[in-house]
């Protein structure tokens, strides 16, 4: 049974607080939503099952995102040396620049597109006319004026809904060019359940068309991929600096400032280090099944979970000298954190936070809470599947429905010259037994606390009842749900794009979010905070004709 | 000066609904009244008969070529009698998206004053495309654009079931709106018992036949030489007979919310006729 921390609140009851939000529902959703809202219990040795990945219900204020945010805004939107074109009105570019905070380092070649916005502009006589002459122009305007190795086109909704021909548009002019790689991406916004649809339509497109294009071998002893770390506020930036530090070179990173050679070179790596399992696990499955690269699930997010991941990543490789190399730079990272852990653990100790951001996130942050000493009472993802939740093992019993059918699947076979094994039979049998887990994540649920509250697709209405009735310390979520928070007088951190911090990975970034979330839940601002209505509960009034 | 009426005209892709308009126009013309036609199909073959062969440029060609600096004297065009004749237009076919270059042309002309009352119309022609397949289509008799519908029908069955379905859009916009529906206009194709079967299914839909326009060769030989039969041949029979239809319109006071049958009762009302014989 859960309590308080703060003994001043009321105790409140998971069983109660479901039935609190459940209660505001019609019939049909209530029964929608409970599947959705999980009260995490011991089950004997299983996982409860969550439903997840399921359209939200017409109505309610979700704080998902939409297909093409997905592709554009996530995936594509970090990458600096490709032109990310958008076909459609300009609000749907504007809206999508630079607002993920996902940073960039032009590097030594200088290209960075990050700062531009590329648009079509689609007007209504585009609309009505069929917008493929002006792709077709707008290609070739962005080919003359930058040069770029490689330019990708987005869908918007009236693309779709017109039926524009994008990917011939594509084909043509990379046939025309000659020395520019151009595809295009069907991401038109209406298209999935969130925008983890998004995901896939760019990732497939990403494998399709550049993984592979470069086969010349890179410099580097232990090289790795880095699948599905995005670089928020510098995050990459300072995982990078580790993997110098210790010998490991990062061929590619799926996609934090990332370049269009590092996707070609990606299939040289010996191995794929997974960091958001939901945006990207099936590249890192295709890639073992097409150039026999392993994969491993790793996290960054955490002190203690970054020097898990780099041991895990060195006795992959067996070399003594990596494993001593990773276990020296550990012992030099970790004074300063534990340093600064010690100076605010006492504060933050017995703290309370929520965390409902991603499809991997509100499990890594869980990490960083627990080093501060806190307990997350509430979480769950935005546009995760029920693998991100459960685990791995349900992937076979994941229902196909008509959402998951609309996303294309790649099947892929084993390269005939270039599949190449990292690891003989043995010595990949030799790992296993020594407790070694390739391929492998169990999810967000059996890491949570007994009695606390899983939700999936959480809502604006739900988060407010969530903090009205449990009261945490800290809530973490995304910029729309920002402000409504702390109007209740709750810290609210977005956790999407790190409000204007980070980076918050590795060890640099752990002190960093240590010391944000100290000044977050020990602010006395928070206490100042009373409406009028707070204060003198019953108002009066008159009517003017009186 | 009386109210100008806005009036649509539906029916089933190849019921001859341009046909039946310009020469149902030419006869109001001669009755004396100002008319505007506007066809809204981007194939822009609407006012053809009207201007004596398709020489009419599109409001849409307009729009892309001028920009938003468009002249009402730009897209419309004088042609028989003193008709204005306008052609909304479209993309090529599997291109773009032509219901949304309706509502565009639409809104143009409201915007360059094509309705107001300075203008002296008695009437303003919809004439729209066979199917309505999508929300632009349906763009005239939305928001009070038209506010009585004309259905142009035959005796077969799929021009029956055509008409069937245009009713219930009809009564899906007429709960919120003023269009109304105003009659069946049977356009024959020598089906058996034509007449009676068009009258029973207006019956049926809570309407009236308004006209019975009989098959007539003069009605093509007026097409090849790209004028209405009124014009071609005014002694015609064929054209008393789109007298008779312009009359009837003129003097039409009977506008009806339609009931639209269930597809059993529609199917029952063929076999009924169909097999009377």
């Amino acid at each position: 049974m859960p309590s308080p921390n703060n003994t001043d609140q009321p105790a409140w009851e998971p069983a109660k607080v479901k039935a609190e939000i459940l209660k505001r529902y019609p019939a049909k959703v209530a029964r929608k939503r409970a599947k959705q809202i999980l009260i995490n219990e011991a089950l004997g040795n299983e996982t409860p099952e969550i439903s997840a990945n399921v359209r939200t219900t017409p109505g309610i204020i979700t704080m998902r995102g939409c297909t093409y945010a997905g592709c554009k805004g996530v995936i594509m939107g970090p990458t600096r040396d490709i032109v990310n074109l958008v076909h459609g009105p300009i609000g749907c570019s504007f809206y999508a620049w630079l607002t993920r905070r996902n940073q960039t380092d032009a590097g030594p070649d200088g290209a960075n597109f990050m700062t531009y916005a590329f648009s079509t502009d689609m007007q209504d006589s585009d609309i009505i006319f069929g917008g493929e002459k002006k792709l077709t122009a707008a290609i070739q305007e962005a080919y003359d004026l930058f040069h770029p190795k490689s330019i990708a086109i987005f869908a918007t909704c009236p693309v779709g809904l017109i039926g524009d021909d994008i990917h011939t548009v594509a084909k043509r002019m990379k046939e025309k060019f000659g020395d520019c790689n151009v595809y295009a991406f069907s991401c038109e916004g209406y298209k999935g359940v969130s925008q983890s649809a998004g995901h896939h339509i760019a990732n497939n497109q990403v494998f399709r068309h550049i993984v592979g294009e470069n086969d010349e071998v890179k410099p580097g002893r232990y090289k790795i991929n880095l699948l599905g770390e995005y670089n928020i506020g510098g995050d990459g930036f300072e995982i990078d600096r580790i993997f110098k530090k210790c010998g490991i070179t990062n061929i590619a990173t799926f996609s934090g400032n990332s370049t269009y050679d590092q996707f070609a070179s990606a299939h040289t790596a010996d191995l794929n280090a997974v960091m958001c399992h939901r945006s990207i696990n099936y590249v890192a499955d295709m890639l073992e099944t097409k150039y026999g690269i392993p994969w491993i699930k790793v996290n960054f997010i955490g002190a203690l979970a970054t020097a898990k991941s780099l041991s895990k990543i060195a006795q992959y490789f067996g070399d003594q000298e990596l494993i001593d190399r990773v276990a020296q730079v550990i012992a030099e990272e970790m004074p300063e954190v534990e340093k600064a852990l010690a100076e605010v653990h006492p504060r933050t100790e017995g703290k309370t936070a929520m965390l409902f951001v991603g499809g991997s996130r509100a499990h890594h942050y869980q990490e960083l809470f627990a080093e501060l000493g806190m307990k997350t009472i509430s979480a769950g993802y935005e546009f995760a599947h029920r693998d991100d939740y459960e685990g791995r093992q349900v992937i076979p019993t994941l229902e196909v429905d008509a959402d998951s059918r609309n996303i294309e699947e790649i099947h892929v076979e084993a390269d005939p010259t270039r599949y190449q094994p990292r690891k003989t039979p043995e010595e990949l049998k030799a790992l296993t037994e020594a407790g070694y887990k390739f391929k492998h994540y169990d999810g967000l649920i059996p890491d949570m606390d007994q009695g606390s509250i899983v939700i999936d697709d959480l809502n604006q209405y739900e988060a407010e009842r969530l903090v009205e009735l449990m009261k945490p310390d800290l809530f973490c979520a995304g910029i729309k749900e920002k402000f409504s928070i702390q109007k209740l007088g709750v810290p609210m951190k977005q956790l999407h794009s790190y409000d204007s911090g980070g980076p918050y990975a590795g060890f640099v970034g752990a002190v960093n979010f240590y010391r944000e979330i100290d000044r977050l839940v020990n602010s006395r601002v928070w206490s100042y905070m009373k409406a009028p209505w707070q204060q003198h509960p019953e108002l009066s009034a008159s009517y003017v004709w009186e | 000066m009386r109210k100008m009426r806005k009036v649509a005209i539906y029916g089933k892709g190849g019921i001859g609904k341009s046909t039946t308009t310009q020469n149902t126009v030419a006869g109001l013309v001669e009755m004396g009244r100002k008319v505007m036609v506007v066809g809204c199909d981007p194939k822009a073959d609407s006012t053809r008969l009207l201007l004596g062969g398709l020489a009419q440029k599109s409001v849409l060609d307009t729009l892309r070529e001028e920009g938003e600096d468009v002249e009402l004297e730009n897209i419309r065009k004088a042609g028989y009698g003193g008709t204005w004749c306008v052609e909304s237009g479209g993309p090529e076919p599997g291109v773009g998206c032509a219901g949304r270059g309706i509502i565009t042309s639409i809104n143009m002309l409201e915007s360059l004053g094509a309705y107001e009352e300075s203008e002296g119309l008695d009437y303003a022609f919809y004439d729209v495309l066979g199917d309505v397949v999508c929300g632009g289509f349906a763009m005239p008799i939305r928001d009070g654009k038209a506010e009585e519908i004309y259905i142009v029908c035959s005796g077969e069955m799929m021009a029956m079931y055509a008409a069937n379905n245009i009713s219930k859009g009809i009564m899906k916009f007429a709960q919120s709106g003023a269009v109304r529906l105003g009659g069946l206009i049977c356009n024959s194709r020598n089906v058996d018992n034509e007449k009676e079967m068009i009258q029973e299914f207006a019956k049926k839909l809570g309407t009236q036949m308004i006209y019975f326009v009989p098959r007539d060769n003069d009605v093509q030989r007026a097409e090849i030489n790209r004028k209405t039969v009124i014009e071609w041949k005014p002694e015609a029979k064929q054209a008393d007979e789109y007298r008779g239809l312009a009359k009837a319109i003129d003097g039409n006071q009977f506008f009806v919310i339609p009931k639209p049958l269930a597809i059993e009762e529609l199917e029952k009302l063929l076999m009924d006729y169909g097999l009377m014989s």
